[in-house]
């Protein structure tokens, strides 16, 4: 077993631009090699060019973008050694994992490996910075090789403009990792920005899970977040990837994931949104191998204004693929949300699999869920459905806990609990499943944050 | 004043009255039985003494030891010691069992007080194995993908940890073969003392030999029209709900 704790490193940013704001600060250009220079200056090319998303734009419809203006926010800022290990000791995960990264306003705070496996077998678990100068081939193959296709374009653009925090996780082949894998993000001050990034290789017949955080210092702050993970599946490979995003209840989130997924791999990815005002999540499959398959779990409960946006898109790209889609979304108070997911069957992409479900949970009256599935189909033989509902707690049902004595709210909890178990249920990690479970527990009793 | 009172209750769902002018007592450690015909609003008394939304009372009272319940909200009223197991329980998918019936008995605990996770378990498995339940009812999802006979069996196990003063038990023998309703009955037996006033509502006398009723009252068209001794239980499963009726002064309402 080894262990080491870095010291947090404070390096002066050299943000073009003026007093560090995130707009007009230009490209994210440190020492760091020619290559990725380059790209992120064409990033940012790219990101001023685009112009904002509007509500009439098909990919946004329904979606609120009014509110957002980029000049109300920082650049990540530098943080204090006190406040860097005050982050590192809030950074509470799972009792047993194999090692953890912690991260604040995207500067690496610490990085211990519980488990010698690492190192043994080959395992690169690096800061993404560390990896672009070690290893730029590799990141270079892999690094942000999917375009956001759903309408984020300008924000990943501006991530890659600016990224340099995150994970790099290279699994060699056949090499499996019984403990998973822990990243926390912190953001901290006040409109502050951050751009977590998550990039996993698992080469053929690998096996491992990372679990990814995403929270604020202080959880009334305002934020912006713009995070892109991207997750390559080789032969055989199983990846477990999940992402809890609980940013403070007045951030502004958005989220590009992209999966490839490579013959009979296996790719489950999850996201549990507790946090932000406003979040954007994208997440995209391609089924690129036969025999392929790819989980996409979402589990939500949303309290006081906030406003859920999820697009998904399962591309069948050849024959004998599955994908599997479960979004459940919890909704109380005068919380929006929104989900349009594709499932498409490119031509040729016979005996596909598909299933696209999202359930809606109202707890108030006044909650609103909006649910688009659509179908692109362009194969014979294939078996795909879908289908989106949104309904309320049963009034029966919920008698029949009051009539035991259990409070209202109480039940209320339960019946959250029980919606969302079929979602946690398929991770089939119980330790981790409990800890979700508890996140959304404590969303529950802590609903103080949200009223306004 | 340790009893379940029902004095002159009168109850109407969508305008229709179903109980009219309801009286009914029953001492603390006494087990009552109510019988009647279908449609004389034996469910309907259930529901209502346990808080159900959908009625509403027009007169009377039901008082638990002399307080009056009416106007309190249904998850008062258990923790006031009150308990109805249900004809049909609900199932609660994803809701496990163990998890439930927790809930229920945390809601008891003085506010701020946790629940010690080791003696609720070793309490619910006890019960459980008086009930002869397997163990494996306590991950599954409340009554989800359970039988009739394990429902039921479940509603006593709720009863059985949550010590009610009172306890309605509401057609808990229908859907019940013979082996499911010795052990039900053997469950509800085991708690029957001084400090439990019983309500059993049946259509059946079949019940009434497991479970032995010390008096028995029979309900037509929404008020009790004679009470009696576990004997008169007897005369009603030879005679049928017939002769009550035609002993009536005005044509009965039921069904």
């Amino acid at each position: 077993m080894t262990s080491s704790i870095l010291e947090p490193e404070f390096m002066e940013q050299t943000l073009a631009g003026a007093a560090g704001k995130l707009l007009g600060a230009g490209p994210l250009l440190n020492d760091s090699p020619a290559w990725l220079q380059a790209l992120r200056s064409s990033a940012w090319q790219r990101f001023e060019a685009l112009p904002m998303p509007q509500r009439t734009d098909e990919t946004w419809r329904f979606s609120n973008v009014r509110g957002l203006d980029l000049s109300a926010y920082c650049a990540p800022q530098p943080l204090a050694a006190e406040a860097g290990d005050d982050l590192v000791a809030r950074s509470r995960g799972l009792d047993q994992v194999s090692g953890r990264m912690v991260f604040g306003n995207d500067q690496l705070l610490s990085q211990e490996a519980f488990s010698g496996q690492l190192r043994e077998k080959g395992v690169l678990w690096l800061p993404l910075e560390e990896a672009f100068e070690q290893h730029p081939d590799l990141v270079r193959k892999h690094f942000m090789r999917e375009d956001a296709i759903l309408g984020s374009q300008k924000f990943a653009a501006l991530h890659q403009s600016q990224v340099r925090a995150g994970t790099f996780l290279y699994v060699p082949r056949g090499v499996e990792l019984s403990l998973p894998l822990e990243t926390f993000h912190w953001m901290t001050g006040q409109a502050g920005a951050c751009f977590p990034h998550t990039l996993i290789v698992a080469e053929e017949r690998s096996k491992v899970t990372l679990v990814d955080y995403l929270q604020s210092a202080d959880p009334a702050s305002e934020g912006f977040a713009s995070g892109v993970s991207d997750l390559w599946l080789e032969a055989g490979a199983q990846v477990t990837y999940v992402c809890v995003q609980d940013w403070s209840a007045k951030a502004r989130s958005f989220q590009v994931n992209s999966t490839v997924v490579g013959r009979d791999a296996r790719a489950v990815a999850l996201s549990l949104q507790l946090g932000s005002a406003a979040v954007r999540s994208e997440s995209v499959s391609h089924l690129r191998g036969e025999g392929g398959r790819s989980e996409m779990l979402s589990l939500a409960l949303t309290l006081g204004r906030q406003e859920l946006d999820q697009r998904t898109f399962q591309i069948h790209e050849v024959p004998h693929t599955s994908s599997d889609l479960l979004y459940k979304v919890a909704l109380d108070d005068v919380s929006r949300s929104v989900f349009s997911g594709v499932i498409r069957v490119n031509p040729g992409a016979h005996q596909t699999d598909a299933y696209q479900k999202v359930r809606n949970l109202l707890l108030s009256d006044e909650a609103e869920a909006n649910s688009a599935p659509g179908l692109e189909i362009e194969a014979d033989d294939v078996r795909c459905t879908h289908g989106a509902t949104t309904g309320q707690i049963d009034e029966e049902e919920l008698f029949y806990l009051l009539s035991r004595g259990i409070p209202k709210k109480e039940a209320q909890k339960l019946f959250v609990d029980g919606f969302l178990q079929e979602v946690i249920a398929r991770l089939g990690h119980d330790a981790l499943g409990e800890s979700l479970r508890e996140k959304v527990h404590a969303k529950c009793g802590a609903n103080h944050h949200w009223a306004e | 004043m340790s009893a379940l009172v029902i004095k002159d209750l009168h109850v109407s769902i969508a305008d229709k009255e179903i109980l009219r002018g309801l009286n009914l007592e029953i001492p603390k450690g006494e087990v009552h039985a109510v019988m009647g015909p279908n449609g004389s609003g034996k469910s309907t008394l259930s529901k209502v003494i346990a808080g159900h939304p959908d009625y509403t009372v027009t007169r009377g009272e039901v008082l638990l030891d002399g307080k009056n319940v009416l106007g309190l909200e249904p998850d008062e009223r258990s923790r006031m010691g009150l308990f109805l197991a249900f004809q049909y329980p609900l199932e609660i998918p994803g809701v496990s069992n163990a998890n439930f019936i927790r809930a229920a008995v945390q809601a008891r605990l003085p506010e701020g007080e946790e629940l010690e996770a080791t003696e609720f378990y070793a309490k619910l498995y006890e019960k459980m194995d008086l009930l002869e339940m397997p163990r494996a009812f306590t991950a599954r999802s409340v009554n989800e993908g359970f039988s009739g006979g394990e429902k039921k069996r479940n509603e006593i196990l709720q009863m059985a940890m949550l010590e009610p003063s009172y306890a309605i038990l509401d057609e808990t023998d229908s859907g019940l073969d013979i082996d499911a309703l010795k052990v039900v009955s053997n469950g509800v037996n085991a708690l029957r003392g001084p400090n439990l006033g019983i309500l059993l509502i049946t259509h059946y006398q079949r019940l009434l030999d497991y479970i032995v009723p010390d008096y028995v009252h029979v309900m037509v068209g929404g008020r009790i029209v004679q009470s009696g001794g576990k004997e008169l239980a007897l005369e009603l499963e030879a005679k049928g709900y017939d002769f009550i009726r035609e002993g009536l002064e005005e044509p009965a309402l039921a069904s």
